[in-house]
């Protein structure tokens, strides 16, 4: 078989697409309207921080010292503070869910504080019809008491007690604890999964169902033609698409970038031809738009978003579901993104993930290329 | 010399999923130089047998060789050999002429000067030159088939597979699409031509005859004609009622088919030149019975085992319809826009009670359109549509209660079973109770349903769902029956059928609007209307409309001589207006 031709088909299938892809709003609006939309839900719209909850402090205790414990919540930037001295008022804001948390400085406070012997007990109520919140508020409760009593203690130097742990936290890589800068890195990975498969699977269910891939199948062009005639032009179109939401990530979220492009040109490569080899392989089972869609949605974007470990920490889900989690290419691809956003280049996560990656795109390809035989049945 | 290039045996086809076979032990031959016309009525394994001779699909069992390549073993070089044209043409709709014209020229490893050379002679033959820029999803259906035929010849195969080439495509374009195929054809290159029209298969040199996946005739048209020969006649000169005539007729023993063709009735006798007497079929003492050339159709019907005959179970069911004194639908300059684009334009008409009118024109002249207003499924821009009295605007609901609708393909729900689509239209046209368990009854009586009442409708035979969808719009006694497309792809023994109830249901003066391409259908009608690009360009008889275009060179027209004279006239008057 001679090289030219084989060459002068691909050249005429790899042609005919990119003018489809200019002509045919579908492809470019999933190639960059996903992104944009992908990254302004998330990016604006899901943020683990807190800020501002609404915390109600009863005091009924209103001595100094208590009142220096009220100014400390007060300067928190994590907290909207509104004081009482009725503790029944909050109770009611509570179950309507204005307030997120009552803190209750009871009476004798300031009394036990003084006493060495005693334990002053302040005491916090949340709302655990969400747990997330209530967690953070007990974390950052804890933390703005911890503060107050170091601050008291080195106010009263004869108070301190003898070894006392001073504990300092230091935060790596994300030292600001900004969830964008873990949120972003991971909405790439989601949106080259689903923007990868739904183009291949929605053109090529297309051409299914107005009857060209017929016409194209009777002709001497060969299915590996076929396929390359597509996965070539979306590969470009995808990591035009990929690098454009990594560069809106960056300048829209100030999320850094620590690592090299080679490194993000690897690993995104690999993910990429993964998601559009699994959209040729879902077309070509359901050879029609409606259910590649469908399908792209539940097999792309749906494991790719929960059992990634872009937002649910894996290694806190039951043993089972971490299990099938190994089997999401997107996993290794989260890890390896966000490591290279936060962390830098580090080899000896990228290679092994990257090793993975590429094991999964042959799995994917030897399967797309055994279910796509050049026939109709 | 002619060659052998196809060589099939004993090819069987059979689907996962389905019961029976696509194909039934086929064999046969094709040979270059000769257009081969595979003909049958939908779900015949028409395109089946297409497909795998484009070693697009496997045999089950048996083999197909093309020019002594294997389809099985050898696919890539029959594919290199071939050019095939599905049913949708293959064109892609979102490149022009000229794009898709070099993507098939890349596929095809034509470069260079042969390229050139091709392409002009392609789009001078095609007549697309001045249309080369253009996308291939804006051109008409015939230019498409056009383009479609052009990307198939930029290499000359030696084998053209045509799959229903002219489905959709207005008769001026039919026409020349097989001068055009009729001219290629040469001792280097054989021709399939797939169709569903009988009488395009008339013209093929050599025809397959398939049914439900069956090989009933390969030979030459004439060697089929053999079969009726001194066996078909018509009824001329009918007094009265020619339907009652063709009912009558029908009934006779010596008669096994027969169809209404204008004023005259044409039958098919059982033996040859055994014919009933003008007293026997009561066609009155003028009339007079002419041997007439036998069809195509005539052939397949008696391979058969001829027609359902002439009673329908149906009217004589139904009651009479009450007489009505004026024209019972009305309608009066009905103009429809879809933004820029006119679909209808300023359509007017009318029908009496108990006549069958016929909307007719090719796919995309608007006649679905105006057959929606009509109904009242579509809001008219301008104008007024009334049945029986009831404008759809103001009574949509009290009109819609006169009429029953049969959508195209048939619109039932394909997910419910038999049973509970007749309960469901049952209870749509507001029977209940008793009364609706009678009609249910009998509507499965009638239409012999009884088999099929816990299948889902489908995956019915195409038959079958026609039956159903017509019990289903006439359950109400409407006054006004609408049937689009209503024996679209279905055999002819089953066309046959549906005509008798139609028939007999006119005769309980029922009124009748249809549409079809079927142009041995529209002889049906009592008076038919030519809907081309939004106008309606004609309106008459069959006998009428031929006679407006009778000339020297046309001394007997047919329907559709008719139809292309009325079509290439109005043409002309545009022009000449621009």
């Amino acid at each position: 078989m001679n090289v030219f031709v084989i060459l002068r088909r691909l050249k005429g299938l790899i042609y005919k697409e990119t003018l489809q892809i200019l002509r045919d709003p579908s492809s470019l609006l999933i190639a960059f309207f996903i992104p944009v939309m992908f990254l302004f839900l998330y990016g604006y719209g899901l943020s683990l921080d807190i800020k501002d909850i609404k915390l109600g402090i009863v005091m009924e205790d209103t001595a100094p010292r208590a009142q220096s414990l009220v100014r400390s919540f007060m300067n928190s930037k994590y907290y909207d503070v509104r004081i009482d001295h009725n503790k029944k008022v909050f109770e009611k804001q509570l179950i309507a869910g204005k307030i997120k948390g009552i803190l209750v400085i009871p009476q004798d406070f300031s009394k036990k504080l003084q006493n060495k012997e005693d334990i002053a007990p302040i005491q916090l109520i949340t709302d655990g019809s969400d747990p997330n919140t209530a967690n953070l508020i007990q974390n950052y409760t804890r933390g703005v008491w911890q503060n107050w009593l170091i601050q008291e203690s080195y106010n009263r130097p004869q108070n301190q007690p003898i070894g006392q742990i001073n504990m300092i936290s230091r935060v790596w890589f994300n030292s600001e604890l900004k969830s964008a800068n873990f949120i972003i890195p991971g909405i790439i990975a989601i949106v080259m999964a689903l923007v990868g498969t739904l183009l291949t699977s929605l053109v090529l269910a297309r051409e299914w169902e107005r009857g060209t891939m017929e016409a194209l199948m009777a002709t001497p062009v060969t299915i590996v033609e076929i396929i390359l005639g597509k996965i070539i032009p979306y590969f470009i179109l995808g990591m035009i698409s990929m690098a454009l939401t990594v560069i809106a990530g960056i300048l829209l979220f100030e999320v850094p970038f620590r690592g090299s492009v080679f490194w993000l040109l690897i690993m995104s490569s690999v993910f990429m031809f993964i998601s559009l080899f699994l959209g040729l392989l879902i077309s070509t089972v359901t050879k029609s738009q409606f259910v590649a869609f469908m399908t792209s949605l539940i097999v792309a974007f749906l494991p790719t978003f929960i059992l990634s470990g872009f937002l649910f920490e894996i290694s806190s889900m039951p043993e089972i579901i971490q299990l099938i989690s190994v089997l999401i290419p997107a996993r290794y691809f989260v890890l390896g993104i966000q490591t290279l956003f936060l962390a830098g280049n580090v080899p000896e996560v990228f290679i092994p993930d990257t090793l993975k990656m590429i094991a999964f795109g042959i799995i994917v390809f030897l399967i797309t290329a055994k279910v796509t035989v050049k026939r109709l049945d | 010399m002619t060659k052998p290039l196809v060589k099939i045996n004993n090819l069987s086809k059979r689907f996962p999923k389905s019961n029976g076979f696509a194909l039934n032990n086929i064999n046969l031959e094709i040979c270059t130089g000769a257009i081969t016309g595979l003909v049958g009525p939908d779900g015949a394994g028409k395109s089946t047998l297409i497909r795998m001779i484009a070693s697009l699909l496997l045999p089950t069992s048996g083999n197909v060789t093309v020019n002594e390549f294997d389809s099985a073993k050898e696919a890539h070089k029959i594919q290199s050999i071939i050019s095939y044209m599905p049913q949708k043409f293959g064109l892609y709709e979102d490149l022009t002429v000229i794009e898709n014209l070099n993507l098939y020229a890349d596929l095809k490893n034509i470069t260079g000067n042969e390229k050139e050379s091709q392409f002009k002679r392609l789009l001078k033959f095609t007549d697309l030159e001045r249309f080369t820029s253009r996308l291939a999803g804006d051109l008409s259906g015939g230019m498409k088939q056009k383009l479609g035929l052009a990307c198939c010849l930029i290499k000359t195969p030696q084998l053209l597979l045509l799959d229903e080439p002219s489905v959709g495509v207005d008769p001026i374009s039919r026409r020349e699409l097989w001068t055009m195929v009729k001219e290629l054809v040469n001792d280097e290159m054989g021709v399939i031509w797939g169709t569903a029209y009988l009488d395009e298969a008339e013209k093929c040199d050599d025809v397959l005859l398939l049914n439900e996946g069956n090989l009933l005739f390969q030979g030459k048209p004439d060697k089929l004609y053999e079969r009726v020969k001194n066996r078909t006649f018509q009824i001329q000169n009918i007094e009265g009622s020619n339907r009652k005539v063709l009912t009558t007729a029908l009934t006779n023993s010596k008669v096994i088919d027969g169809i209404i063709q204008g004023r005259s009735v044409r039958i098919v006798t059982r033996e040859e030149s055994v014919f009933p007497s003008t007293q026997e079929i009561d066609s009155g003492l003028d009339s007079r019975i002419v041997k007439v050339a036998p069809r195509f159709e005539d052939a397949f019907i008696d391979i058969l085992g001829g027609g359902p005959g002439g009673i329908s179970l149906l009217s004589e069911e139904m009651l009479n319809i009450p007489e009505y004194k004026e024209d019972i639908i009305n309608v009066n300059c009905l103009t429809k826009a879809f933004g820029d684009f006119i679909a209808a334009n300023n359509i007017c008409f009318s029908v009496k009670q108990g006549e069958i009118f016929g909307l007719l024109g090719p796919n995309g002249a608007g006649k679905s359109t105006v057959f929606k207003m009509m109904c009242g499924l579509l809001k008219p821009t301008n104008g007024t549509a009334d049945i029986a009295g009831y404008d759809l605007r103001t009574a949509p609901g009290e009109a819609r209660s006169k009429l029953g609708y049969m959508a195209q393909k048939f619109s039932l729900y394909d997910n419910l079973n038999v049973q509970q689509n007749l309960n469901f239209f049952a209870g749509i046209y507001g029977l209940s109770g008793r009364k609706k368990h009678k009609k249910i009854e009998q509507m499965i009586k009638i239409f012999d349903l009884k088999q099929y009442l816990e299948t889902s409708a489908g995956d019915l035979p195409l038959g079958f769902k026609q039956r159903l969808a017509l019990s289903c719009a006439v359950m109400h006694n409407p006054p006004v029956l609408f049937l689009d497309e209503p024996t679209s792809g279905v055999d002819p023994i089953t066309r046959r059928e549906f005509w008798v109830h139609i028939n007999g249901l006119v005769q309980k003066g029922v009124t009748v609007v249809i549409t079809t391409h079927f142009m041995d259908e529209a002889e049906y009608c009592d008076r038919m209307g030519l809907i081309y690009q939004g106008n309606l360009i004609a309106i008459g008889s069959s006998d009428e409309l031929k006679n407006s275009v009778r000339s020297e060179i046309l001394p007997d027209p047919t329907l559709e001589d008719a139809f292309i004279e009325l079509i290439k006239a109005e043409n002309l008057q545009r022009q000449a207006l621009k």
